[in-house]
């Protein structure tokens, strides 16, 4: 009734060309913007902000990134912990050696040094395919994460190799270090979010979402049929390695404040990316978003549940949680392998011809 | 001989055996790898698994006690009998068994011609699932393995070395138990030589890996020997887990064993049980060697983390189906 293409008549080509072509939705997206702007920042809570919006939005802009490699570039990397260090740790350096420079700018050149870092780790997928690529990338995972940990220069020589975040102001309101308001914190992962999800769009959308689709279907048809796929593969890696060095670098300015590399960024940082860009389905933005929801209020309704209302030990919910989650990725697999973008698809069909059978 | 020589030996032949150790965790890859085409990711935590099994049986604990205390308000935590080892390492063999089952069963059946990416992201799904059920089960602290085997430096081998290398050189320290596992490893390599050469399964087994359509025409069962090959695998996790175990306890850092299987594989490539034993071999070897020459005196050591993957890496550049892997064939 409400969501049809019937009646929607576009008469210029820019509006044929639109990201949502149908009126519901792009309905539905202003609505979706104007909550998250308008009304979230002015009732959001530290615990809110802490538990759920704050990791909510980091984490997808870091499945957005790894969901271009893998799902849409079909390069399986299981580096992302380890890129998502560079990104925190070149944010980290830029802010210490530029105070003045604003941190909006830090966390986009942290992106672009991660991007370069990641175009070099991806320079064997030119040679090694699937499975062998999958651990290729592990060598970027634990090598970065040696690398941070032993070199001090990354870490300006303090004696507990950690790093922490010194405060940094946007529009004179504090965005990192000790005095930063949960709503700050929110809203500058929020802007950068936003952005990162609308190139991403338009980056799928296009000539070269086009030939890293090509060449996650099939690589040599692709090559035939002339794709490059030295510039396709490399530019899948930078422009996933850039996503996910600002999610790392804001995941460390904005969120944690201070991190210890092999603690905050360890291999099981990279499963985490990974199984929510599976659960909220491969080659797909929204399930990004719907994936990195999922895994981030999982755990905390998880123990919202098991402790708090049913009273049990911490141990055993945190040990409850990891069978859940494991059961939940293999009953995806089997029962819906595409993810919830695909239930949310399927949904959209439904709704062209309800209330109608057809 | 200067005594750095007669380290550096001692340092090869630690790498040895500690490789053996890594080529045991490989060898259960390989043995599902060719069978169905799974890339088992769950083969370290099932390693976990089954060393917290065998403890938990030896000790009469009782399973989900936590859990079970934690719903009922109960205080149980032991039967109060110990079991001896070789009925309890049979026992723990029969829950593999019936946890490879209840993998074929519940899982893989229902992903039969899925991509092989699909399932390996199914077998992370199922590492996470089952290390959450081996803490419920046994809890999670860290337990030590009664077995009785031995332990600690040879020190006859000590004495009969020390004279090799002047003052300098004090003899070949070498853990008794990095022994035994050696042998242990290649009495259970051979045994599964000749049970894939010899017997009926085996055999059934090998022509379930040339080729699967080809089996199922000629009468094999595809499901006995998909349970077969994970019950396999869950015996030379047992073993592995056992080693493993002995040497650091049991505890969660069992299952990352497994990423360190992980180039092993590829040097060896996927589908070769030799290369499972000679790529574990040069990856032991390899990172024990490149932390004794290079990484401990000039890049600040723990070189180990990270090496055999950089190893693996740039060897796989050159040789993308690994050492003994079958040629890549890419049809259009």
């Amino acid at each position: 009734m409400f969501y049809r293409e019937a009646g929607d008549f576009k008469t210029s080509y820019e509006a044929d060309n639109q990201t949502f072509p149908i009126a519901f939705d792009r309905y539905r997206y202003w609505a979706v913007l104007a909550v998250a702007y308008l009304v979230i920042p002015f009732i959001i809570n530290d615990y809110w902000a802490n538990a759920i919006f704050v990791p909510f939005l980091i984490y997808a802009i870091a499945a957005i990134g790894l969901n271009i490699l893998v799902g849409y570039c079909g390069q399986v990397s299981l580096g992302t912990g380890g890129f998502m260090a560079v990104g925190a740790y070149a944010c980290y350096k830029l802010m210490t050696a530029f105070p003045d420079v604003n941190i909006v700018l830090h966390v986009i050149l942290a992106g672009g040094i991660t991007a370069i870092v990641g175009a070099a780790f991806g320079l064997p997928s030119l040679r090694i395919k699937g499975f062998y690529l999958a651990v290729a990338t592990l060598a970027a995972q634990f090598f970065l994460v040696w690398l941070f940990n032993k070199v001090e220069w990354f870490y300006n020589y303090s004696a507990s190799g950690q790093i922490n975040a010194p405060e940094r102001f946007v529009a004179g309101v504090p965005v990192t270090g000790a005095n930063t308001a949960p709503w700050a914190q929110y809203l500058i992962c929020l802007v950068f979010l936003t952005v990162c999800a609308i190139v991403a769009r338009n980056l799928t959308r296009g000539t070269l979402g086009r030939t890293w689709m090509a060449i996650r279907d099939m690589d040599i048809a692709a090559e035939i049929i002339g794709v490059n796929p030295l510039r396709a593969k490399l530019s899948a890696f930078a422009v996933s390695s850039f996503f996910i060095g600002v999610s790392g670098a804001l995941f460390f300015a904005v969120y944690l404040g201070a991190v210890e590399v092999g603690e905050a960024f360890g291999i099981q940082k990279s499963f985490l990316v990974l199984f929510m860009i599976i659960i909220g389905g491969l080659g797909s933005i929204f399930g990004s978003f719907a994936g990195a929801a999922f895994l981030v209020v999982l755990p905390v309704a998880l123990k919202v549940i098991g402790v708090d209302l049913l009273g049990w030990p911490t141990d055993i919910v945190s040990h409850l949680q990891l069978v859940i989650v494991g059961a939940l990725i293999m009953f995806f697999l089997i029962k819906e392998p595409h993810g919830l973008a695909q239930l949310w698809r399927l949904a959209k069909e439904k709704l062209r011809l309800w209330p109608f059978p057809y | 001989m200067s005594a750095d020589f007669f380290y550096g030996i001692e340092v090869v032949i630690n790498g040895l055996m500690a490789g053996v150790l890594y080529a045991l965790v490989a060898l259960g890859f390989v043995l599902i790898f060719k069978a169905s085409g799974i890339f088992n990711y769950a083969q370290g935590v099932m390693a976990l698994f089954a060393a917290l099994t065998l403890v938990g049986v030896m000790e009469g604990q009782v399973p989900f006690s936590h859990l079970i205390n934690a719903i009922f308000g109960t205080e149980i935590h032991h039967f109060g009998w110990h079991v001896p080892a070789l009925l309890a390492i049979f026992l723990t063999l029969l829950v593999m068994v019936f946890f490879a089952w209840c993998v074929q069963k519940f899982v893989f059946r229902h992903l039969v011609g899925q991509e092989p990416i699909i399932l390996f992201m199914a077998t992370i799904g199922l590492a996470y699932f089952l290390e959450g059920v081996g803490d419920l089960m046994w809890g999670s602290d860290i337990k030590t393995i009664a077995l009785g085997l031995p332990q600690g430096g040879s020190l006859w081998l000590e004495q009969a070395t020390s004279g090799l290398g002047g003052d300098d050189f004090y003899g070949f320290f070498i853990d008794k138990l990095d022994i035994v596992a050696t042998l242990v490893a290649a009495v259970l390599v051979i045994s599964l030589i000749v049970f894939a050469q010899y017997t009926k399964q085996g055999r059934a087994m090998r022509a379930v890996a040339d080729d699967h359509q080809a089996a199922l025409s000629v009468g094999i069962s595809l499901n006995f020997i998909w349970v077969l090959v994970w019950s396999l695998a869950g015996l030379v996790a047992l073993v592995a887990g056992v080693m493993w175990g002995a040497k650091s306890g049991v505890q969660f850092s069992l299952s990352l064993i497994a990423l360190k299987a992980l180039p092993v594989l590829m040097l060896g490539g996927f589908t070769s049980i030799p290369g499972a034993i000679v790529g574990g071999l040069i990856i032991g070897v390899g990172e024990k060697l490149f932390e004794f020459l290079i990484g401990a005196p000039f890049l600040g050591g723990a070189t180990e983390n990270w090496f055999a993957y950089m190893l693996a890496l740039v060897f796989l550049v050159f040789r993308p189906q690994g050492l003994f892997g079958e040629r890549i064939i890419e049809r259009v």
